[in-house]
């Protein structure tokens, strides 16, 4: 290799800049107030998926660890200087136990991890109910162009971008969508699941201590997808209760309208409802079958948004009213899938 | 350096000359593997879809039979006359050829009339093509091998106009094995469309 | 009428955002520009002869290579107006609407208008010299494939400043991209700019595997071929299989939008998983497809950069087949979290995984390529290296992603975008960059300069990791995918900077690029060797830039390295010092060809009619498309000779013997 004119240059611009982008980096990891979600998990379904993470790093690592290091000790004893002294042996191309050798691991490692994941697969998978004492919470959940809907229905109320679950009790998401596909992600709880149009999916988490979790809509379903955020509460039996007491009592009935009003396309803030209309999920789920709610008979019932309730649309999103909820109404909807991810 | 490669050389290869009409037949088959993943394709949405009828009326309450067999037996034959084709060119007679080529396309012509006739006939029973999934999905499926026999026809217009003006050569040789071979391509296409959508539709 | 028109206009251009007013402007001047320039050198007929009707593949390569950079640049920009506005919290630099834009025409540029014809670029120039062949096996098909991908990039790319961009992603999953959710223009542009480039994909793929099968130099059996051929051979397979899939789907879809179909629709019983699923089982392979090229560029770069013979031939082989047919059963891997059950995931995480084998095994047989040998770090091999720990951490972030029930935490966040850029920026992108300074003096005879090729070398590197590295940690806190800003409370706000700084590195090692294309060419110092690098393979075999007839001669070949072994054999005194003066032929040549360009814009034509509906347009085009398709089968052109003659006159000046 000969002497490259303005090498040195190079030398001292790749080491500052390689330097400042490692310091900026440093200052980032310690400046950063952002919690590690999937690597503190608080409810038993995100601790095995974290316990996977971590067994399937360390297993990978050992094959990518002593490569990269073998990598970096052959680039750095063959690489042509003059006076070298490493071996020369051009026609070295073909060794039948080396080579046997490098099929051999990995096939060694990726079965362990296979086995490790197919036993995974089916202790997580996600519309298994959770073991433990208490009944099951369930609740439902609709995602609307740009907002989370949450019914419970043994209590008979219902919330906007916030869910209140009691701790230590395993909790039944059953989701849809009323609005393009999204998922429902709350990633110190449990890893995420679509939410589609015309089925019911199901996801069981648990909060093992009482906090605010932080969840998101985590498929791209349009313009202020980015607004999809949502709170899960996790909080004592009896804060439970009385938080249930005082949206009876407090807050508004969710009626037909009011959710029609809910599901024209904008961004929402945190609402809370004392009761919603009887099946409503239900509905929604079988929207798009043969006298479902987006057929032609049942129209006249749900044909007069209400726009007075408390909610607050950017201006962006009020740009883009009534055309998609208008197209809604005029498509005859017929049936659809409504089997439970029957994809494959 | 290139002529001291070539020092060994075997002497049969004549330079660099590959027979072009070996390379295009080749193609062909490849063309005809794509051809196969894309009706594949077809028919695996037909398969998920075909139970979707909205409340629109379904397979056995559309399809009607007897146009379709004719259909079928019209294009089986029609397969038999290309291979009849391919024969008399291989005896150099370029009349029965084209007499053959004629014969094909009038075949070939009636089948898809017939299926015209029968699309038109559905849609005015109110099964159109936004009717459904299934609708949907069946239109598409038919459609799609329409539109390849009817591709088919126009070229094989072209080809019996170069025949006629070139006679057999090892160009026009060519593509009558080509054509004959794409022809009985869309009759094994059909077969499968035969026995996935109308019979498995109508039983 | 004055409204009316007024109104058109306001729909049918793309208006009220400052940064596309300053794009109409600069578009608009660079084409008054070229046009200024073509007429005033009078060099439209010469453009016209040399290249647009040209049917001579290396030309058609480097037309493929040069839309690619062009293209680079754009999907590099749109990248950096993506990091831009993610820089600090609640940034306003980019419209929510303008931000779903822009990363949808990123992830279509680089991966369908970049690296496809990026690839192709290089199949052209490398395939057919690599054989020791003529052309390709069908010289008119070859040119037709480029005009359509290059006008179907265009048609995408219209979109930009007519009609408004797509916005639903890169695979604009239903519902989102259906007519309900999304009814204007810029999903037609989405539909027909890749439906149209997609043809003239599946016609290469057709095209190279008969031209690998069929016309390869006497002697070269299919394991004597070199790796790049075997890769371009395997990458074929997986197009003529993935392609036909991609067209039907987009076909679908075009139907639900225009025809009032139910395939992929809410109502009426249509379902989306289907498309989903329909556009994975193209879209994984396709992912296969541009990285396998880039496996066989390092094969070919690591052995000549170390003076050796390629470490496991055989096992490099059944490695890229083995890759080639598990590619088609991995696509679900995608949706682990659609609800498909236990069993399902299973078996597609399992398949995903045993990628990672021969995936290994050809890292592990590029090391011993390099054990015992004598590395020599010009540009190539500096790319080639560069490559190894990038994808060591892209493949085993891979694997972890791979493993189902965790995937549903990793899913859609950060952590899987640093994953893909990591495998598609260290292994594709850098193995295509890699490969261009490999060929380039055979492109264009003389080697682009190092120094600055060294400064673009560094800033990518390290540009790559600090932009990448911090998104896998972003991924674990929670950030998903295509949010166009985030809140300050979230705490991702320090590392999305760094990831920023990162992109910026990013773009100065472009510019560096784009200087020292431009420095190389007017600096360039011919190279008269036509073997630059001491190269193993057929292609350096012949002067640079190759002759348009390649080979005088036809070479035979007795082994896998047939120039090593040549020059090993002379070195020995085996061969004659002076060779023998060889007996040339004439030479058949096909003729060039307007039709395909023609053929394309009409398909142009017809794609842009279907986008607005305007279907008097459309008819047009398609008329157009099949008049050119008669014309072109009435045609009897056989092409014409050179003569043993001009052969000899060609040779004797290229290399310097006269």
């Amino acid at each position: 290799m000969s002497k490259k004119p303005g090498s040195r240059l190079m030398k001292w611009v790749v080491l500052i800049v390689t330097v400042l982008s490692l310091a900026l980096t440093v200052w980032a990891l310690f400046a950063g107030t952002g919690n590690y979600f999937v690597l503190n998990p608080k409810g038993p379904i995100a601790e095995g998926q974290r316990d996977l993470i971590v067994i399937s790093t360390i297993l990978t690592a050992i094959v990518i660890v002593p490569t990269t290091i073998i990598a970096f000790i052959i680039v750095w004893r063959y690489r042509d200087k003059p006076g070298r002294k490493a071996k020369y042996d051009p026609d070295f191309s073909h060794n039948n136990l080396l080579e046997t050798i490098w099929w051999g691991i990995p096939i060694v490692v990726i079965f362990i991890l296979a086995v490790v994941t197919v036993r995974y697969t089916y202790a997580l998978e996600p519309s298994v109910a959770l073991k433990s004492e208490k009944e099951p919470v369930t609740i439902q959940v609709v995602s609307l162009d740009w907002k989370w809907v949450f019914f419970n229905p043994e209590e008979n109320i219902a919330t906007v971008n916030s869910v209140t679950i009691p701790e230590d009790t395993p909790i039944r998401f059953e989701l849809t969508s009323d609005a393009p596909m999204n998922s429902f992600w709350v990633p110190q709880l449990a890893g995420q699941i679509y939410t589609m149009s015309g089925m019911a999916m199901t996801l069981y988490m648990q909060a093992d201590h009482p906090g605010t979790y932080f969840g998101s809509g985590a498929n791209f379903s349009g313009e202020h997808f980015a607004d999809m955020r949502f709170d899960v509460n996790a909080v004592s039996d009896a804060d439970y209760r009385a938080w249930v007491d005082k949206v009876k009592s407090e807050s508004k009935p969710m009626t037909m309208e009011t959710y029609q009003s809910l599901a024209i396309p904008g961004t929402a803030d945190k609402q809370s409802f004392s009761s919603f209309p009887d099946n409503l999920f239900q509905q929604l789920v079988t929207k798009y079958l043969p006298g479902g709610l987006a057929d032609n008979s049942n129209r006249a019932t749900h044909t007069t948004p209400q726009t007075e309730i408390n909610e607050k649309e950017s201006e962006q999103g009020q740009s883009d009213m009534g055309t998609d909820t208008k197209s809604n109404n005029e498509h005859d909807g017929l049936g659809t899938d409504t089997q439970e991810g029957s994809n494959n | 350096m290139a002529q001291a490669v070539s020092q060994n050389d075997h002497g049969h290869h004549d330079h660099g000359h590959h027979d072009p009409q070996e390379l295009k037949m080749l193609g062909f088959w490849i063309f005809l593997i794509t051809d196969v993943v894309l009706f594949g394709t077809l028919f695996a949405t037909y398969v998920v879809l075909h139970n979707n009828t909205a409340g629109g009326p379904s397979a056995h309450e559309v399809f009607e039979m007897p146009g379709v067999i004719a259909e079928t037996f019209i294009l089986l034959t029609s397969s038999f006359t290309s291979g009849l084709a391919v024969l008399a060119m291989n005896k150099g007679n370029v009349k029965q050829l084209i007499a053959w080529l004629i014969v094909t396309f009038i075949l070939g012509a009636a089948f898809i009339g017939l299926e015209v006739q029968e699309f038109v006939h559905l849609v005015h029973e109110g099964f159109n093509f936004g009717t459904s999934a299934f609708s949907t999905s069946f239109f598409t499926l038919v459609g799609t091998h329409g539109l390849h026999v009817s591709m088919g026809l126009g070229w094989m217009i072209l080809l019996i106009i170069q025949l006629s003006r070139r006679g057999i050569n090892d160009v026009t040789r060519g593509k009558v094995n080509v054509i004959s071979l794409y022809w009985h391509f869309l009759d094994a296409v059909w077969i499968f469309l035969l026995s996935v959508v109308y019979l498995m539709g109508v039983m | 009428m004055l409204e009316n028109i007024k109104e058109f206009a306001s729909e049918f251009f793309v208006t009220g955002d400052p940064l596309i007013y300053g794009a109409d402007v600069s578009i608009a001047l660079v084409t008054i520009a070229i046009v200024a320039g073509l007429t005033y050198f009078k060099k439209w007929k010469w453009l016209w002869r040399n290249w647009l009707t040209t049917v001579d593949h290396k030309k058609i390569g480097i037309m493929y290579i040069l839309a690619a950079i062009i293209m680079m640049f754009r999907g590099g920009v749109d990248a950096l107006m993506m990091r831009t506005q993610l820089a600090i919290p609640n940034f306003e630099f980019l419209h929510p609407e303008h931000y779903n834009q822009v990363f949808t025409t990123h992830g279509v540029v680089m991966i369908l208008f970049m690296a496809m014809p990026f690839m192709f670029g290089l199949f052209n120039v490398v395939v057919p010299l690599q054989i020791g062949a003529r052309d390709v096996a069908f010289p008119f098909l070859n040119s037709l494939s480029f005009w359509l991908f290059f006008l179907g990039a265009m048609l995408f790319n219209l979109s930009f400043v007519i009609g408004g961009s797509p916005d639903a992603g890169w695979l604009s999953y239903p519902p989102l991209s259906e007519l309900q959710f999304n009814p204007g223009p810029g999903q037609n542009f989405y539909i027909w700019g890749i439906q149209i480039s997609g043809i003239g994909s599946l016609a290469t793929g057709i095209n190279f595997l008969v031209t690998i099968i069929k016309m390869r130099a006497p002697g070269m059996t299919m394991m004597k071929m070199p790796m790049f051929t075997w890769s371009v051979f395997a990458t074929c397979v997986i197009i003529i299989f993935a392609f036909p899939i991609l067209t039907v789907t987009l076909a679908l879809l075009f139907l639900d939008r225009f025809g009032g179909g139910h395939f992929f629709t809410l109502d009426g019983g249509g379902n989306p998983m289907m498309y989903i699923n329909l556009i994975w089982m193209w879209g994984h392979p396709e992912v296969y497809i541009v990285i396998l090229p880039a496996f066989g560029i390092f094969s070919e770069i690591v052995s000549v950069f170390s003076r050796k013979k390629l470490f496991g031939y055989t096992s490099m082989v059944f490695a890229m087949m083995i890759i080639a047919f598990v590619s088609f059963f991995t696509w679900a891997h995608h949706f682990f979290t659609m609800g498909s059950g236990a069993d399902v995931n299973a078996f597609f995480a399992i398949s995903t995984m045993l990628i990672a084998i021969p995936t290994g095994v050809k890292i592990f047989n590029w090391l011993f390529t390099m054990y015992r040998g004598r590395i020599r770090f010009d540009l190539p091999m500096l790319w080639t290296v560069a490559f190894i720990p990038a994808f060591i951490v892209g493949g085993m972030t891979g694997v972890l992603l791979a493993v189902a029930p965790a995937d549903f935490q990793y899913h859609n966040s950060y952590f899987l975008i640093a994953h893909f850029h990591q495998v598609l920026i260290g292994g594709v992108v850098f193995g295509y960059f890699a490969g261009m300074y490999y060929w380039w003096p055979k492109m264009f005879g003389f080697k682009l300069n190092e120094t600055l090729g060294r400064w673009s070398f560094w800033f990518w590197n390290i540009g790559f990791y600090v932009c990448f590295m911090p998104q896998y940690l972003l991924g674990l806190m929670g950030m998903t995918r295509r949010v166009s800003t985030f809140d300050w409370d979230t705490g991702w706000g320090p590392l999305n900077v760094v990831s920023t700084v990162g992109a910026y590195l990013m773009g100065i090692a472009f510019v560096f690029q784009a200087i020292q294309i431009a420095y190389s060419f007017k600096y360039r110092e011919k190279d008269t060797t036509g073997d630059i690098w001491d190269a193993h393979t057929l292609e350096w075999t012949i002067p640079s830039p190759a002759p348009e007839y390649n080979f005088a001669i036809t070479p035979v070949v007795d082994s896998r390295d047939p120039l090593w072994v040549e020059k090993q054999r002379r070195a020995a005194g085996k061969l004659p010092k002076k060779d023998a003066k060889p007996k040339y032929e004439p030479i058949h040549m096909p003729s060039n060809s307007g039709i395909p360009i023609v053929f394309s814009t009409f398909f142009f034509i017809a794609g842009f009619g279907f986008t607005f509906h305007w279907v008097w347009m459309a008819v047009l085009g398609l008329a157009g498309v099949l008049a050119c398709m008669v014309v072109r089968s009435m045609n009897d052109d056989e092409g014409f000779y050179i003569p043993a003659e001009e052969v000899e006159k060609t040779e004797a000046s290229l290399r310097g013997t006269l």
